[in-house]
């Protein structure tokens, strides 16, 4: 029988594949997501300043990866998903310049971003490339694979909403991705929707099929409230990597705070190579007055853990109410019956029309 | 009975036999070969049924007839075309690519569909700009458009190895289109392939940046005079709602917005009524196939 002493004796697996770590043996390797997931919550909106902040205190901390692009990754920058303040390779590159020990890493959607979006990426100082799918299209995903394994970029896949398929499902696409150039995958549970057991389950097969060969990650969301419980669960079902943002500056009702599950992992001896009162300084000193406020459980937010909504949704679903009248949360219900998924964020502007004209109607019958 | 061009169709697959359905229905094209390259093919065996002379010798044996066509569609890859494109030409024939080879002018039927009709070689782009750049174009025909982006999603199920394997492709030769047949001076693409069960019918959305003071009401007018012209090859186009107008913010970089909805229902030929994303490319083909063969005919 496992205990919680062999749960917790976590392998680092990824020693020796990407070079030196300025970090020694960890047992985690944690990535924050501030300055990309948090780019939702910020409206892309974020000053050269404030990445370059934001940078040096997670650095400082001893978070050894940072991430920093627009919210839906490379090539984000649109009337779809919001306009960038302060284009995204500026923000790489100041990110590179500033951090001392942290990798840069990116994001990239294919379908959104291009090939060329990764070269100018790694030109500006990225150095780990990270490639996002939905959890059923990992295909589209192999020649970017191929061009970051090329350019000497460290790879990693993200299998989104991975919430809604079963876990055999996710093992087959990790292994498209593995056998395409991909160093680790991530289980990425971009509804927040997921509770523990699920979140176990979907990690271990993962890690039956690719352990051994590619890491395996996870990227936790708030909006049941149970990212740090969820990410815990997936460390001890094998998953080595680990995302969060500090003070959950994230989409949704945030991304797993980063602080509180580096706090967990001191109680459980797992090692992060992060201090843990230099981040929480860092929370309340840096990334607080960074944010327009704070990332919240609230009516909205829980609809989309309920009802498996992509995170970055919120804002859209938000501003699409405002402009025609009608409920957010309804428009995010309507979101999960549709069963869209990322990327799809005009059609939350058809949902206000529709509930729009539904509601004129209901209206001009009681009249 | 009135005279009519004759017409290869090479690639017996999806895009290939669903085009075959349509081009049996034109007045001024016989589709008259199917030309494959695996013996087991069911668009082959269809093809027969149909009368087509089929055969899986490719498109070598094709060349070697002493009857050749007027016109040929291409339903292969970007790679196969690219090959034989010169020979097509060399032989006289007028070929229509539905890869996304770009050898020859690209072409949208309503608005530069007559352009190119003497053109050896036309390119249909991508179904994705088949389906959003007739709407781009509908603007800047009123006020000019400093970007327009386009928004596809389809269902997984119509989206071929082809397109998953070169979605870099596909997004850039549509924001091409977008700018060079669209009219639009900058242009980006967005695909969305959505795997939700039953499929989803092809949505797209069609985003312009216009002046803050460009005329709203001679703008959807036009987008619905598109809507009617888009109808006429493709019956299930339709607007999901009225174009939306909104003010300049500084999260649009002070630009104006007008927002198009459109869902694309296929005619259900040969592949689903979802893939109208597929439904509109072959659509599509037909119109320009049929341009070309009324050019050759004298009847323009």
């Amino acid at each position: 029988m496992t205990t919680f002493a062999d749960l917790n004796k976590l392998e680092r697996t990824w020693s020796g594949t990407h070079g030196d770590e300025p970090f020694g043996k960890l047992d985690l390797r944690l990535t924050d997501t501030c300055l990309r997931d948090g780019s939702h919550h910020k409206r892309h909106q974020f000053t050269s300043q404030e990445v370059e902040d934001v940078v040096r205190a997670l650095d400082e901390s001893g978070i050894p990866i940072i991430e920093v692009t627009h919210g839906d990754g490379l090539g984000g920058s649109s009337f779809n998903y919001g306009f960038s303040r302060t284009p995204e390779q500026e923000l790489i590159k100041i990110a590179a310049e500033t951090a001392k020990r942290a990798k840069i890493a990116f994001l990239m959607l294919p379908g959104v971003g291009t090939k060329d979006d990764i070269r100018a990426a790694q030109d500006n100082g990225g150095q780990i490339c990270r490639i996002a799918t939905h959890c059923t299209e990992a295909d589209v995903s192999i020649q970017h694979f191929g061009l970051a394994r090329e350019l000497g970029l460290e790879t990693v896949g993200f299998l989104m909403m991975s919430h809604t398929q079963s876990p055999e499902v996710l093992a087959k696409q990790a292994r498209i991705m593995v056998d395409a150039g991909c160093q680790c995958v991530y289980v990425v549970d971009s509804a927040g929707a997921l509770i523990m057991e699920q979140t176990a389950d979907r990690v271990s097969a993962v890690v039956a099929e690719i352990g051994g060969q590619a890491d395996v990650g996870f990227h936790g969301h708030e909006n049941l409230g149970l990212g740090v419980a969820n990410t815990v669960a997936a460390a001890r079902a094998g998953a080595t990597q680990i995302d969060g943002s500090v003070r959950r500056f994230g989409a949704g009702a945030g991304n797993t705070p980063l602080e509180a599950f580096i706090g967990v992992c001191d109680k459980l001896g797992w090692t992060t190579g992060v201090d843990f009162l230099k981040i929480v300084d860092a929370s309340e000193d840096v990334i607080k007055p960074v944010m327009p406020d704070e990332c919240q459980l609230d009516r909205m937010t829980l609809m989309m853990g309920y009802a498996g909504v992509y995170s970055s949704f919120l804002k859209h679903a938000g501003n699409a109410a405002e402009r025609y009248g009608v409920s957010g949360a309804q428009i995010l219900l309507e979101a999960g019956n549709r069963k869209l998924i990322g990327g799809q964020e005009d059609q939350l502007i058809d949902i206000a029309l529709m509930l729009k004209a539904k509601q004129d109607a209901d209206a001009g019958a009681n009249a | 009975m009135s005279k009519k061009v004759t017409a290869a169709i090479v690639g017996p697959g999806n895009i290939g036999t669903d085009l075959m359905y349509k081009l049996l229905r034109s007045d001024v094209i016989e589709p008259r070969w199917m030309i494959g390259v695996d013996p087991a093919s069911e668009g082959l065996k269809l093809a027969a049924d149909k009368g087509l002379v089929s055969t899986h010798e490719g498109v070598d044996w094709l060349l070697k007839q002493d009857e050749l066509p007027d016109l040929l569609f291409e339903a292969t890859s970007a790679y196969v075309h690219k090959e034989y494109a010169p020979r097509y030409a060399e032989a006289g024939i007028r070929a229509i690519d539905l890869t996304p080879a770009s050898v020859g002018p690209a072409v949208i039927p309503p608005v530069n569909g007559e352009e190119h009709v003497a053109a050896m070689n036309v390119n249909m782009i991508t179904c994705g700009g088949q389906a959003t750049i007739p709407m781009v174009a509908a603007v800047p025909r009123v006020t000019p458009v400093s970007y327009a982006e386009i928004v596809a999603s389809v269902s997984s199920a119509s989206a071929g190895p082809g397109t998953r394997a070169n979605i870099d492709e596909f997004t850039r030769t549509t924001a091409a289109g977008v700018e060079t047949i669209g009219g639009a001076e900058r242009g980006k693409a967005i695909i969305i392939l959505n795997p939700a069960e039953p499929p989803m019918i092809m949505r797209d959305t069609i985003f312009c940046a216009v002046d803050p003071d460009a005329d709203t009401d001679a703008i959807a007018e036009s987008i619905h005079a598109m809507e009617r012209a888009v109808q006429e090859y493709v019956p299930g186009y339709r607007l999901l709602q009225e174009p939306q107008f909104d003010g300049p913010s500084d999260f649009t970089q002070g630009m104006r917005r007008v927002s198009i909805f459109v869902e694309v229902e296929g005619a259900g030929d040969y592949l689903p009524p979802y893939s109208g994303n597929l439904d509109i490319m072959t659509a599509a083909a037909t119109q320009v196939g049929q341009h070309i063969a009324r050019s050759i005919l004298g009847q323009n």
